[in-house]
């Protein structure tokens, strides 16, 4: 997993509560046997018209928006299913950080395991990130992990609250794989004492 | 932990699989098998490319292809018709050469659904800890394994570190006793003991299936008990291992062989639960209580015996509960107060990791037997696996079926979820010997029965949902 510790980035605003996600990614995308490549389908109901052209009044689909790494949207982003192809669709178009007053329990820890920063942050303070990102020209939103703050265009510092460990794990990129592996001598000690004490227990490929 | 208190069964397991409890309480569980398909796996063997990790233990490690492969005609991967159904069985076979990871091709006699053959081939040992990318890993419970399902990341997981982070469940017993009646099988326990505590009764506990009526189930049973638990809301079922487990597993493929296997018979006998271990909840039911069942909703708790009538929504006082009730009704085009024995049928599915195995079929075969399949309705016995429909054919069954009116098919998991070919149009009414009952589970707007085998093949001569007392 990618590590995450600053960000400056256009940030995209999409003013909308409870973007489900069905919205994020429809059902119809999810028989994939990939998790990269999902980023074509990502809004795909807002983004594309029904003949597959792209929809222009949509933020993704307008300059600078095209290049955004941080959506700010409104309550409940996320909610809907528990797959993971709404965090994979965003990270492959290039999303890593989505500012809301608060996201579904689900897709919060999804995104965490995916290397992507949900930021939950009071409504007013969204509202006023959503006014700076439509200043257009150079208008840059900056992230940063380590100190806790999204820094606005203007410079002014905003905190936000993290948990400790989630945030420990996305600085150094350790996804829930890279955590138990950092536990890799403990790992190598069971397996050798279930093979002298359970020297029974038969190999897949022994038939 | 004192070593001292009594455990139960699922406490052991634990207990010996705990590799490591980190400070918040969670612990790093150890895998013992890994089972794998090719509908959840291929994320996960891209997410280990991607991040160039490699699978730790090919050798714990098995993979089948089941969802997706036809009933009829060509098996051969790249003649399935469905683009989806072909890329996902076609890359589990290119997962499977890149990552090394031991796989029954679909022509191989031994292939089958998951579930299946695990049991069956001696993949599924008691004492262990298995896990696959599919709720009804439940099943292999049936042997004492402690066995559940889990998703896409956990399976990359298992596969990069042979672990799962995990949280300790609560114990729950289900204590059944009593002889089972005439005309009753393991499906009926498990549908009966389903309407008593209700598709959320198990939630966050593992169910220990115990008592006299248990202990008298062969295997087959056993794993059709086990794999509905995940119906009950639990994360997993489980049967304590005894005499019936060690002789249905001496002998199998894969389990261990000789001295070894008498070792492992030593140690699988230290784990039923002992004396006085605590439940954190305890469910009894008796024989009394359970009858040839069949659903009627679109819950598997929805059930009723099929002596009795659908019930009515009005009776039910809780206003959201009335109007989900309502739903099901009209969604099932039932009448309440209608006898379940009025229902015609259009489509009969025997099958399933459910009641796919031989029993299963020697069930249905012995009401077919001089008796053939009503007008109008299209009956299909799909095997659980390559080697129960070697059996199955073997013993005759085939013939007494297909002399029946049924059609008797290639093994895969078929109308039990509808991935391949075999759905139901809308509207189709479904005696299924499957697990679940849920709104478009079969195919879009199809309505399906849960019921046992014997009560599908008695649904498919009549016609109707039928007692099958009044045949046998
Ligand atoms: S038979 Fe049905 S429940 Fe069992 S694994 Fe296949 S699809 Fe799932």
């Amino acid at each position: 997993m990618e590590p995450f510790t600053t960000l400056t980035a256009i940030a995209a605003p999409m003013p909308m509560q409870n973007i489900d996600t069905d919205k994020i990614i429809p059902a119809r995308f999810l028989k994939t046997i990939k998790r990269s490549g999902l980023g074509i389908h990502l809004f795909d109901p807002m983004r594309f018209n029904k003949d597959g052209s792209e929809n222009p009044d949509f933020v993704l689909n307008q300059e600078p928006y095209r290049k955004a790494e941080i959506i700010i949207a409104h309550e409940n982003f996320g909610c809907g299913s528990s797959r993971e192809h709404a965090p994979w669709a965003l990270l492959d178009f290039g999303i890593r950080c989505i500012i809301a007053p608060d996201f579904a329990d689900i897709f919060y820890n999804n995104s965490f395991k995916n290397g992507i920063l949900p930021i939950r942050l009071p409504r007013a303070v969204c509202d006023q990130l959503i006014d700076d990102s439509k200043l257009g020209g150079n208008a840059r939103v900056t992230v940063d992990l380590a100190r806790q703050v999204v820094v606005r265009p203007n410079g002014e510092e905003i905190a936000f609250d993290i948990d400790p460990f989630r945030k420990h794990s996305l600085l150094n990129g350790l996804d829930d794989i890279g955590q138990t592996l950092q536990h890799d001598k403990s790992i190598d000690g069971f397996e050798a004492r279930q093979r002298q004490n359970q020297s029974w227990m038969p190999s897949t490929t022994a038939a | 932990m004192s070593a001292s208190r009594p455990r139960t069964l699922f406490d052991k397991i634990w207990d010996n699989h705990v590799v490591e409890r980190l400070p918040d309480g969670t612990c790093i569980l150890y895998i013992d098998r890994h089972l794998v398909h090719e509908v959840t796996s291929p994320q996960a063997f891209e997410g280990l490319r991607m991040a160039g990790r490699k699978l730790r233990r090919p050798d714990c490690t098995i993979a089948v292809a089941d969802h997706n492969i036809p009933t009829v005609g060509s098996r051969i991967p790249a003649d399935i018709k469905e683009e989806d159904s072909r890329i996902q069985v076609e890359t589990l076979e290119k997962n499977v050469k890149e990552f090394g990871v031991p796989y029954i091709p679909i022509l191989d006699k031994r292939q089958g659904i998951v579930h299946i053959i695990g049991p069956e081939l001696g993949l599924s040992l008691p004492g262990t800890t298995i896990v696959c990318g599919d709720s009804h890993t439940s099943t292999h419970g049936a042997l004492g394994a402690l066995a559940f399902g889990i998703g896409t990341s956990e399976v990359e997981h298992v596969m990069a570190t042979q672990t799962l982070l995990q949280n300790p469940a609560k114990n729950m017993q289900i204590d059944v006793s009593g002889t089972l009646g005439f005309g009753c099988s393991a499906k009926d326990i498990v549908l009966a003991i389903i309407g008593k505590i209700t598709t959320a009764g198990g939630n966050g506990h593992v169910i220990e299936y115990t008592g006299d009526t248990i202990r008298a189930l062969d295997i087959a049973g056993r794993c059709t008990v086990s794999n509905m638990s995940i119906e009950a809301g639990a994360k997993a079922g489980l049967i304590a291992p005894d005499q019936t487990t060690f002789d249905y597993l001496r002998g199998r493929d894969f389990a261990p062989k000789g001295e070894a296997f008498e070792q492992a018979v030593a140690y699988w006998k230290t784990l039923p639960s002992d004396a006085g271990a605590h439940y954190d909840t305890i469910v009894r039911l008796t024989t009394a209580e359970i009858a040839p069942m069949v659903t009627w909703g679109t819950t598997p708790g929805q059930v009723v015996p099929v002596t009795g009538v659908v019930p009515n929504p009005a009776d039910e006082t809780d206003e959201a509960k009335r109007a989900q009730l309502q739903r099901m009704v009209d969604y099932m085009a039932l009448t309440p107060g209608q006898a379940m024995q009025d229902l015609v049928i259009d489509v009969v599915f025997i099958g399933s990791c459910t009641n796919g195995r031989i029993e299963d079929i020697r069930a249905a075969a012995a009401v077919a037997k001089g008796r053939h399949v009503a007008a109008g309705v299209q009956a299909m016995v799909v095997p659980g696996s390559g080697l129960v429909k070697f059996q199955a054919e073997q013993e005759g069954l085939d013939r007494i079926l297909l002399e029946a009116g049924f059609e008797w098919r290639d093994p895969c998991c078929s109308m039990c979820l509808g991935m391949n070919p075999d759905k139901l149009t809308p509207g189709q009414r479904c005696a299924s010997t499957s697990n679940r009952n849920f709104e478009g589970r079969q195919g879009p707007g199809g309505r399906t029965h849960l019921l046992s085998p014997a009560m599908a093949a008695a649904a498919a001569v009549t016609g109707r949902l039928t007692d099958v007392r009044q045949l046998v």
